[in-house]
């Protein structure tokens, strides 16, 4: 029987990371320099540097609107930065003001253009809790409403994850996002007939009503987007570069979030649970079987998990309203709120009046003012309407949530790294529309 | 289509060039507002623009060669697009990407420019709000008609092309601040030395 | 649904209110400008309300009235769950037209108050940064009062041979049904 052979011990590993740098701050691995080298590294961590005054501009690659940073930074880090908007402010309260309540539609579609839907349901709404029609809009309405809603919320979702992920650098993310936004969009150009931009909904209801194929349409899209999503998911989430760019990047703690008036995903994904649709449901959001996605952390990777797992939810949404759907009219039958049926115009004195009126005086709204909000793709989107007995409002202010989310973009880069501003940036889901209305 | 001073006599090596710029455009997206999401689906993988060979978004003015003006032009984004199209080398062509970089689109308030051509010479106006993909291709394969016959662009009228010289770029609006690169470049900077 | 946020600020602070009431279901209490900081910081502290997010605020011009301003916060409670509309009526004279700032309280303040200085001219005293952030600095005026023509453009660049200050588009005639332009 021999000896044991004893094995040469392996070099001892160190416990912690900050024993594998040596005494003078070098990592363990680290060629040494030769001496006449090592004595210019040692100059130049001598040397004065500046900071340096740079201008993220109004015209730049990332993809969600168009904002200025003005930035002060000293080498990589931010020391100091100034986020300029309003690039991209349309006069949306100024044209309401001289529109009719229906010619307001398409100025609320542009808002939050990612997602027109919700902004259309959020302004009916509003303009029905002043008419106090609220409990009257038929319930096909509602569940329409519904549906379209969270199609729209879906697809803000892809876009923002897409254009997000693309600048990091994941392009296969843009392609596959965009191809499933296409199928969302295909599905609402049946319905509406724009593929953006829809202008569905109109005061009391929509506009009209389904078309007759949506509902397996709609299934076979809903499965198609699910596995674009899964794959979306699959390459990323694993990915080295990308939780080390989103993890631990972008981090307002909750406090500061509510102080500063996020809502919408970007609050939920610092672990506060609000949302519109749970704590203060509205249309027929009770009749559904979905979560809320709450994250931790409030860094860019909780924005990600939450939006991604909202798309399911939303996805979920829809496939129990088209369950649910009853037959039955789609607009309130009230012909002073309602444009009468068209064989009515044009076939009877009464209805031709009462389109006219419609069209040329608008909807009369008795005066008053109201607020109301609906869970939008950002948060909490709110329209403050006040109405003076004419047929076109006094004031319609869109409570914008991505433009509260903003004024914390400063705070979110303060101190990270020049390259961490487009992740930060992107995470947030800021819409130029929106914003800057 | 206005006359311009100088003859254009084509050669074959002249539709040769032509041929290669009409193919290989490189876009600056302009994007602003909503038709920018028309926009990233050109270029996405259902309309594809890269069949059209101009699917390299080049994000830095020197390096494009068609801007591409995507959404509304507000007052306070006007200055800036001027300036990202004196940036651009020549020859370069603009299209105009939707009914508010065109006209205004139905914004008509105190904030709205009537169009990205009250700052900038537009070759291609793309209507829609926002347009089809298939119309922006469309608009795209129109320009690239004119590419091709050298009818190109009002750069031409104004005398923009390599070929032509510069005295017509003054027909253009201008930035205040005299940084402005259609200004003749002893003009170009402020009188106080300083630049902006 | 918000009563008991009245009734509560009825008991605290009877002084401070010029009056309450509701609408289609909001409830609204109007302010007098001297107390609206201590009634928003009552209003964000106390534990019964625990108003901790300044939803929205915003200005409402009533144009031949005075006082002619009304700053309206929407104040929203996350624990609670509740929602109060808060009103500050302002005059337009000069001397008269400002509000004290609440960015202390919240700091969603600090932009929508920004806002409602470039948009209608009520200023915020005791602000930060009280710039303009959605027009820009050259800009003279405050569209959104109503007194601002709708397409008074202001052009920062133009044709050498336009006009300074002048809206470019057509102008309708007399009687259209279009939408009015000054």
């Amino acid at each position: 029987m021999s000896a044991p052979t004893t094995l040469p011990s392996a070099r001892p590993v160190a416990h912690t990371i900050a024993e594998t740098y040596d005494h003078r701050g070098r990592q363990a691995g680290e060629m040494p320099l030769s001496p006449s080298m090592q004595q210019f590294a040692d100059e130049a961590e001598r040397l004065p540097t500046d900071e340096l005054i740079l201008n993220m501009g109004p015209s730049h690659p990332a993809m969600h609107g168009t904002v200025r940073c003005v930035l002060r930074v000293d080498g990589e880090t931010i020391k100091d930065a100034d986020v300029q908007i309003g690039y991209l402010h349309r006069g949306f309260e100024k044209e309401s003001e001289a529109a009719t309540y229906t010619q307001i539609f398409p100025y609320v579609d542009r808002l939050n253009y990612v997602s027109p839907m919700l902004n259309n349901v959020g302004f009916a709404m509003a303009v029905e809790k002043l008419l106090g029609i609220t409990a009257q809009i038929p319930e096909r309405a509602e569940y329409i409403r519904v549906i379209v809603g969270e199609l729209a919320r879906v697809a803000d979702h892809l876009t923002c994850l897409s254009a997000a992920i693309s600048e990091l650098g994941g392009l296969t993310v843009f392609f596959w996002g965009n191809r499933a936004r296409e199928h969302v969009w295909e599905l609402l150009e049946d319905v509406s007939g724009a593929r953006m931009t829809h202008s569905y909904c109109r005061i009391g209801g929509v506009a009209w009503d389904l078309t007759r194929d949506f509902d397996e349409k709609c299934r076979g899209k809903i499965a198609k987007i699910r596995g674009l999503v899964v794959d979306i998911r699959k390459l990323v989430e694993r990915n080295r570069i990308f939780l080390d760019r989103m993890e631990g990047v972008g981090c307002i703690s909750a406090h500061d979030a509510i102080s500063y008036g996020f809502t919408g995903p970007c609050l939920r994904a610092c672990g506060v649970a609000y949302d519109v649709r749970k704590d203060h449901p509205y249309s027929v959001y009770d009749h559904f079987d979905f979560d809320v996605p709450i994250a931790d952390g409030g860094d860019n990777l909780a924005r990600y998990l939450v939006r991604i797992e909202e798309m399911e939810q939303s996805l979920r949404i829809v496939e129990q309203a088209l369950v649910q759907i009853p037959p039955g009219a789609v607009i309130v039958d009230d012909p002073l709120i309602a444009l009468p049926a068209k064989r009515e115009v044009y076939n009877s004195i009464e209805g031709m009046i009462a389109h006219f009126k419609h069209i040329m005086d608008g909807l009369v709204v008795p005066a008053g003012e109201a607020y109301s909000f609906t869970e939008g793709g950002n948060g909490e989107l709110g329209f403050y309407i006040v109405a003076d007995g004419t047929g076109r409002p006094y004031k319609n202010r869109c409570r914008p949530p991505c433009f509260y989310i903003t004024a914390a973009l400063r705070q979110m880069i303060l101190g990270a790294n020049l390259a961490d501003v487009v992740p930060i940036f992107g995470s947030i889901n800021m819409i130029g529309g929106e914003c800057d209305r | 289509m206005t006359e311009s001073s100088a003859s254009y006599v084509p050669t074959l090596l002249q539709d040769a060039v032509n041929w290669a710029q009409k193919y290989s455009l490189f876009t600056y997206p302009f994007a602003t507002a909503c038709c920018a999401m028309e926009f990233m689906s050109t270029m996405g993988p259902r309309y594809d623009i890269a069949r059209f060979g101009a699917e390299f978004p080049r994000f830095s003015p020197r390096q494009a060669d068609l801007l591409i003006v995507i959404g509304t032009i507000t007052e306070r984004q006007a200055p800036v697009l001027r300036r990202v199209y004196d940036q651009m080398p020549d020859p370069k062509w603009v299209m105009a990407f939707g009914v508010c970089a065109s006209t205004g689109g139905f914004y008509q308030n105190y904030t709205v420019t009537p169009g990205a051509d009250q700052v900038i010479p537009v070759d291609v106006y793309v209507p829609g709000c926002p347009p089809r993909p298939e119309q922006v291709l469309d608009g795209l394969m129109t320009l690239q008609r004119r590419i091709q016959e050298h009818r190109g662009n009002c750069q031409q009228d104004i005398g923009n092309t390599a070929a032509i010289g510069y005295t017509d770029r003054r027909k253009l609006p201008v930035l205040q601040d005299g940084t402005s690169m259609t200004l003749l470049p002893d003009e170009r900077l402020p009188q106080d030395g300083r630049v902006r | 649904m918000a009563q008991r946020v009245l009734e509560f600020l009825q008991r605290e602070r009877p002084l401070a209110l010029a009056e309450t009431g509701s609408h289609v279901g909001d409830e609204i209490a109007v302010v007098h400008r001297e107390h609206l900081v201590e009634v928003l910081t009552l209003l964000r502290d106390h534990e019964q309300m625990r108003m901790n997010m300044l939803s929205d605020l915003t200005v409402v011009d009533y144009l031949g009235q005075t006082p002619r301003f009304e700053v309206v916060y929407q104040l929203y409670s996350i624990p609670h769950k509740h929602r109060l509309r808060v009103k500050v009526l302002v005059d337009e004279t000069p001397g008269e037209c400002w509000v004290p700032t609440a960015t202390g309280l919240w700091y969603a303040a600090n932009w929508a108050e920004r806002e409602a200085w470039d948009l209608y001219g009520v200023r915020f005293e005791g602000h930060p940064d009280l710039r303009r952030i959605l027009m820009y600095e050259e800009f003279v005026g405050h569209p959104l009062r109503k007194d601002y023509p709708q397409n008074g453009r202001q052009p920062l660049i133009r044709r050498p041979d336009a006009p300074p200050t002048d809206d470019q588009t057509t102008r309708l005639m007399p009687d259209s049904h279009d939408r009015r332009v000054s």
